[in-house]
């Protein structure tokens, strides 16, 4: 008894050093994480049935969703009248996995526009997610690559398949997104984002699920081939060489001028080189 | 200082002139003289002095662009086809292959990608163009800052406007030529335009077009205007602008030596051949730079015209881009008499706008003229401040330009600086009407002080940075007096006087013919001058420059600059025989 009252008191000599906060912090974190890796079932490796899934995405959800979208994915309205959130009844797993994947959800804030960022959750949350909301009401799913791939068609029906996908994209998508996908302004501080990062799925689900102020292209007004050619098209600029040397943003004049007026900025300092320099400079100019 | 001749050139002293062995270079020239009496032209012309200033190249920039724009513009022609009739496309472009599209636009699709060295030259072509207009910009801006439009010149200032306003006119119908989705929208747009001005603007429209839009015509006669009318129109204003100064004369700076009689510099041969030749390869390598380096209009990408499609980011070359900016920021007014629109909204900014300021920037001489009721001939320059409101007007321009120009780029300061396009039309709104008149007011005051500095320098000296410690223990900076060609140069500028308008009434109380008139001239003679600060009279000079002596005898010996280690024996090196500041 003397003996263990002499080790606590020895370890309580300790007690008000600077590092036992840390020391028992970092003891705490050890023990916590090694008895999880013991006793965690391995569920990475595991096939979680539809049901598991849709009860994690839920928990999920309840968590990071629902104070925008309520507890049911119903959407919540302010005091003046204005929704929060939208209701996601009805707008489908592709929704989930455009706006989740890109970052864009969970928003950081809100505002005009749901800009592209760093994405939060990981492949399966985004899974269980997007099976939850699919949940709530019948909606597009996400789409398959062979929905959007080029795969299976000869080199004459790819070439005819992007210049197809050329004139759909010039007719209903470069309005918002520039002649170029290099983006658009949209009204108060909204924009049509740039199209570079776009990957073949986002844009498939993007045109699908019609997220923000985009218009949804169902199957109905762009058939599933249409969605598939306009992704090849962007897929080929976003793979094309610069023709005619550094694109300046693909921005269209406005950049073109600025660059003239540094062009002729460079000129004014050649003018000022040339007349600094008269017949018999050498180097240094003659003092008269 | 002397320079030792004998190795610049050979003198025969006393002795007349021989004719050496005659070459075969001579007698080719000797056989054109007899014929065309060229001698006596290149004698008189090729020793014509042009003084030397950075600031007097400036329209070379833009002459040499055309010279280039004529060049490249030749080369394009050689591949262009004008026409609307439609072809399907089956170059080299795959993205566009099996397209039904105009014959200009394939073919301009053809120079990009499959006439050798197409590309390169539509790009520098472009490129020119854009540098052609920006370059007459800054000439212009250089003419009016300095004063040299005043009399003899004002009918080149108008000839230089003229230029102006053809050469942007020139750019635009050479960016709707290819016929692509980007120059059909601003077609399409002038169209509108057109359309706006009441009463006859459909009949225009129609005339132009041969009909409803787009017709079949409308690229055919435009190139036709591109290559020919404009072009003619150009060259022949260019020519008359360059006869105009060789007639007048270049102005130049003040300075000693310098008067409104002469012209001090260098010869044209060989100083200026060199000079100005020197100076066309380097507008032709920056322009072949740009155009290699740099994408401009890639009409591959904008697909061909199509009236059901339009794209965000369309906007004009940068020379039609206020315009535009005041079309963006214009409330959509209309009015509606008769069963007629009129569309404010379109023919205020748009065609009302740019004649207004078209027409002031042309009479900006003859107003100066006006008030002033100055009628000598000046060939010394004014430097900007001395003139503070001719500047404070050109700054104000300016500014109402630069502003419209940058509601021309709305979208794309919204979406690059995370602004609201709505919140930029608001500000814009209002920052065109406060800005110009902000933009006056400060250049006015800033270049009234820096008269006032001018007059510092030339009473008190220039600041030395000598720190000098008194006896009773205050510190003061020690100041020179400036050099005699810098004095000179400061007060070579005449006194402003504020027009006064004789008696209103004669001597039997009757009011004089265009008094009203009279009086306006004479208030705005006030704004021009009444604040001005002249320059030192000559007793105030002589004074000052008593006083100067008398501090320096006081301070003998305290003319050099200190190398800051008198004391603490660390020299480095001896300053002492240093000049003070040289140059001032």
């Amino acid at each position: 008894m003397r003996l263990l009252n002499r080790t606590a008191g020895r370890v309580s000599r300790h007690r008000r050093s600077k590092l036992a906060g840390l020391v028992v912090m970092l003891l705490g974190l050890v023990l916590t994480g090694g008895l999880y890796s013991l006793l965690a079932p391995a569920s990475a490796q595991q096939t979680v049935s539809a049901d598991e899934q849709v009860a994690q995405g839920r928990e999920l959800f309840l968590v990071g969703c629902s104070f925008c979208h309520g507890q049911n994915g119903e959407g919540v309205r302010t005091t003046d009248g204005n929704q929060l959130g939208p209701s996601l009844v009805g707008v489908g797993a592709a929704s989930v996995d455009f706006q989740v994947a890109t970052g864009r959800m969970p928003m950081a804030q809100p505002g005009q526009q749901a800009p592209r960022k760093e994405v939060v959750y990981s492949e399966d949350e985004i899974a269980a997610l997007a099976a939850y909301v699919a949940t709530l009401g019948p909606g597009p799913a996400i789409p398959d690559e062979s929905d959007y791939s080029l795969d299976g068609l000869s080199e004459a029906e790819r070439e005819e398949a992007i210049s197809r996908g050329g004139q759909i994209f010039l007719t209903n998508c470069t309005a918002c997104h520039g002649f170029y996908g290099s983006g658009g302004a949209m009204p108060r501080g909204g924009y049509a984002p740039a199209l570079d990062e776009a990957t073949p799925k986002e844009i498939y689900e993007a045109l699908l699920t019609g997220p923000q102020q985009m218009p949804s292209f169902s199957n109905g007004s762009l058939s599933p081939e249409e969605k598939r050619d306009v992704i090849a098209y962007i897929g080929s600029i976003q793979a094309e060489p610069e023709y005619g040397g550094f694109s300046l943003g693909a921005l269209g004049p406005v950049a073109e001028g600025l660059f003239a007026w540094l062009g002729v900025g460079a000129l004014v300092g050649v003018a000022v080189w040339i007349a600094a320099h008269t017949t018999r400079t050498a180097k240094e100019k003659v003092d008269e | 200082m002397s320079i030792d001749t004998s190795k610049v050139a050979d003198s025969n002293r006393d002795e007349p002139a021989t004719a050496s062995k005659p070459s075969k270079v001579g007698a080719a020239a000797t056989w054109a003289d007899e014929r065309l009496g060229l001698a006596g032209l290149a004698k008189k012309n090729l020793r014509k002095v042009f003084p030397d200033h950075w600031s007097f190249m400036l329209g070379e920039i833009a002459l040499w662009s055309f010279v280039i724009l004529l060049l490249t513009g030749v080369f394009l022609t050689l591949w262009f086809n004008p026409s609307m009739g439609e072809v399907t496309y089956e170059g080299s472009y795959a993205q566009l292959r099996g397209i039904h599209m105009s014959e200009a636009y394939a073919s301009a699709l053809n120079i990009s990608f499959d006439v050798r060295g197409g590309l390169l030259m539509r790009q520098m072509h472009h490129w020119a163009a854009m540098l052609f207009i920006a370059a007459m910009f800054v000439h212009m801006m250089r003419v009016f800052f300095t004063g040299a439009f005043r009399k003899p010149r004002e009918l080149n200032w108008v000839i230089g406007s003229l230029l102006l306003l053809l050469g942007t006119l020139e750019g635009f119908t050479g960016y709707s030529l290819p016929d692509d989705l980007l120059s059909g929208t601003g077609v399409r747009a002038s169209d509108g335009f057109m359309k706006s001005i009441p009463v006859v603007g459909t009949y225009l429209s129609f005339f132009l077009f041969g009909g409803e839009f787009p017709g079949e015509s409308i690229i055919p006669r435009l190139y036709a205007v591109h290559i020919l009318l404009i072009p003619g129109l150009l060259l022949a204003l260019v020519t008359a602008h360059m006869l105009l100064l060789v007639y007048h004369k270049h102005t130049q700076w003040p300075g000693p030596g310098r008067t409104q009689e002469n012209v001090v510099g260098y010869p044209m041969m060989p100083v200026y051949m060199a000079k100005a030749g020197g100076f066309f390869f380097m507008v032709f390598g920056a322009t072949a730079l740009m155009g290699g380096l740099l994408t401009i209009n890639p009409v591959w990408k904008f697909g061909p015209y199509d009236p059901s499609k339009v794209t965000a980011g369309s906007q004009p070359d940068w020379y039609m881009g206020w315009p535009d900016g005041a079309l963006r920021i214009m409330p959509g007014w209309e009015t509606h008499a008769f069963g007629h629109t009129i569309s404010w909204n379109v023919m205020l900014p748009i065609i009302v706008l740019p004649g207004v300021m078209f027409t002031i920037l042309m009479l900006l001489p003859f107003i100066e003229s006006w008030i002033t009721k100055d009628k000598r001939e000046h060939h010394l320059l004014e430097r900007p401040r001395n003139a503070p409101t001719r500047t404070a007007t050109m700054v104000a321009l300016m500014t109402f330009y630069g502003l419209l120009w940058a509601a021309g780029g709305n979208d794309l300061i919204a979406t690059h600086f995370h602004l609201s396009i709505n919140q930029i039309t608001y500000f814009m709104r209002v920052a065109v009407f406060i800005g110009p008149v902000i933009a006056f007011w400060i250049t006015r005051r800033w270049c009234i002080s820096l008269q006032r500095h001018d007059n510092e320098k030339l009473l008190h000296g220039y600041e030395t940075g000598i720190i000098m410690r008194s006896a009773e223990g205050g510190y003061s900076e020690r100041h020179l007096p400036i050099s005699e060609t810098s004095a000179y140069t400061l007060t070579a500028r005449e006194r402003d006087e504020v027009y006064v308008p004789e008696s209103e009434t004669d001597d039997n109380g009757v009011v004089a013919p265009g008094s009203r008139v009279e009086r306006l001239r004479s208030k705005l003679s006030t704004l021009m001058y009444a604040d001005n600060v002249q320059k030192p009279t000559r007793e105030e000079l002589e004074e000052a420059q008593h006083h100067a002596e008398h501090v320096r005898e006081l301070e003998a010996g305290l003319d050099h600059p200190a190398s800051g280690h008198e004391f603490d024996g660390h020299n480095l090196h001896e300053v002492s025989d240093e000049p003070l500041r040289p140059g001032h």
